[in-house]
């Protein structure tokens, strides 16, 4: 899936002449298609606007239940035993004929930046490990490539000394974009400066164990004390950002990966704020 | 209430075209309590208005889906989902920022339905999002909008 793939929208109306749609099948037809993730407009005129754009694939659903896509192809609704169920069916079709995204392939969790509070320190940006962060032609940050967001990880906002970094489905605030308090901005875990976390450079610490396990990794040929050194390391990190998913702990890149990463962000970071 | 979100304490006056009304199923999560988005959405269909309902703002947002450009343009709305601050993000990382007298936001993590749903079916508008501010003069509490 491509963030930029085309989406189906299901336009539901009244059709002339026909029974008016229930306020039951009305309200079952628009939860099973949200369910399923497309959108809908409701529109209870006999005509409804039609507002595609090029990555709309309009479905349209009318009143009684028997439907069209907008080329004129009906699609068969025979045997169906409810609206919703037949509305869906449509919308289905719709998608697989012309090609659009299927819905719910990703789930969208992702950094949502608060400008007015942000102040284009770059902090994001060079911790971030998984290029979620980039900036424009201006050299402002943002979140640019959202979908390689790791799911439930909010650790980002955590180091934003502005509490300006949301994530809209974080199960509290100031994240989800609760008001951000004096008390949120005074709180140690909303202050953390990437050099100050963990008594310095994270990636340096991670890259010390790394050096330190290697040797002895040389020494003893010890593979599973370099994977010991690892876990220590991420259980470290888990500690002091405890929400956190351990999955996502667990597929960190190794530490070699992570400083040769961390360095590029950095360098990013540093080009961006030098305006060069 | 918000001294610095665009909230009024009295609605605007009723302007003859209505407010768009637009409802976000947050699909994907459970931050915003089923009961509370099932009932917004039955008022909504019971109510026979016209209304757009997209099964996650946020994914729209990621997309940079051009439909927000025509729920941002089109002039006065007033959505269901979740918090102010958020929405108006979600619009802005979009490329499609809303206008902050233009947008009223009514959140379902923390509103009860029915006063969601009134809000939306009646004819005034209150507009809610936080207000523009450079950051340098953001001070902690005043600098997001909150429906609560
Ligand atoms: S860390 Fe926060 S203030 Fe700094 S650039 Fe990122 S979002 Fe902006
Ligand atoms: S905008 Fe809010 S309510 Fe809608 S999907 Fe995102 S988190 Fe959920």
């Amino acid at each position: 899936m491509a963030l930029t793939d085309s989406q189906v929208c299901v336009y539901l109306h009244e059709d002339d002449g026909q029974a008016p749609i229930s306020a039951t099948d009305r309200f079952q037809t628009i939860s099973a298609l949200l369910e399923k993730g497309y959108r809908v407009s409701f529109q209870p005129s006999a005509h409804p606007a039609i507002r595609k754009n090029d990555r709309e694939v309009p479905a349209i659903v009318s009143g009684s239940g028997s439907m069209t896509s907008v080329d004129g192809t009906l699609v068969p609704t025979t045997g169906t035993p409810t609206m919703a169920q037949a509305a869906l069916e449509a919308a289905e079709s719709v998608r697989e004929r012309s090609g659009a995204a299927k819905p719910g392939s990703w789930l969208p969790w992702f950094p949502v930046i608060d400008y007015d509070r942000c102040t284009n320190c770059m902090q994001c940006l060079s911790f971030c490990l998984f290029g979620v962060y980039g900036v424009d032609d201006r050299g402002k940050i943002q979140a640019q490539h959202q979908d390689n967001c790791k799911t439930h990880c909010p650790a980002c906002s955590r180091v934003c000394p502005e509490a300006a970094i949301m994530f809209p489905k974080y199960k509290a605030g100031p994240i989800n974009g609760d008001q951000v308090s004096d008390a949120d901005l005074q709180r140690e875990k909303m202050k953390i400066d990437i050099s100050a976390l963990l008594g310095g450079d994270v990636y340096a610490l991670l890259r010390d164990r790394s050096e330190r396990a290697r040797s002895r990794f040389g020494k003893e040929r010890d593979a599973d004390k370099a994977l010991v050194e690892r876990q220590k390391c991420l259980t470290k990190l888990g500690e002091i950002m405890a929400d956190v998913p351990a999955e996502v702990l667990s597929s960190l890149p190794s530490p070699e990966q992570i400083a040769k990463r961390a360095e590029e962000a950095k360098a990013r970071a540093q080009k961006a704020l030098s305006g060069a | 209430m918000n001294s610095a979100s665009a909230d009024m304490s009295t609605p605007s006056p009723v302007s003859p075209v209505a407010p768009r009304l637009l409802y976000c199923h947050c699909r994907y999560a459970q931050v915003v309590p089923g009961a509370v988005k099932n009932e917004v959405l039955r008022r909504l269909c019971d109510s026979k208005v016209p209304f757009e309902a997209v099964p996650d703002l946020c994914e729209l947002s990621a997309r940079k889906d051009p439909a927000l450009e025509t729920l941002a343009a089109g002039g006065r709305i007033k959505i269901a989902a979740c918090y102010p601050r958020a929405v108006k993000w979600l619009f802005a990382a979009a490329g499609h920022p809303l206008e902050v007298e233009q947008a009223e936001v009514l959140n379902m993590r923390t509103q009860r339905a029915d006063e969601i749903a009134d809000a939306l079916l009646a004819a005034g508008f209150r507009p809610n999002l936080p207000l523009d501010r450079t950051p340098a003069s953001a001070s902690a509490s005043d600098s997001a909008g909150s429906a609560a």
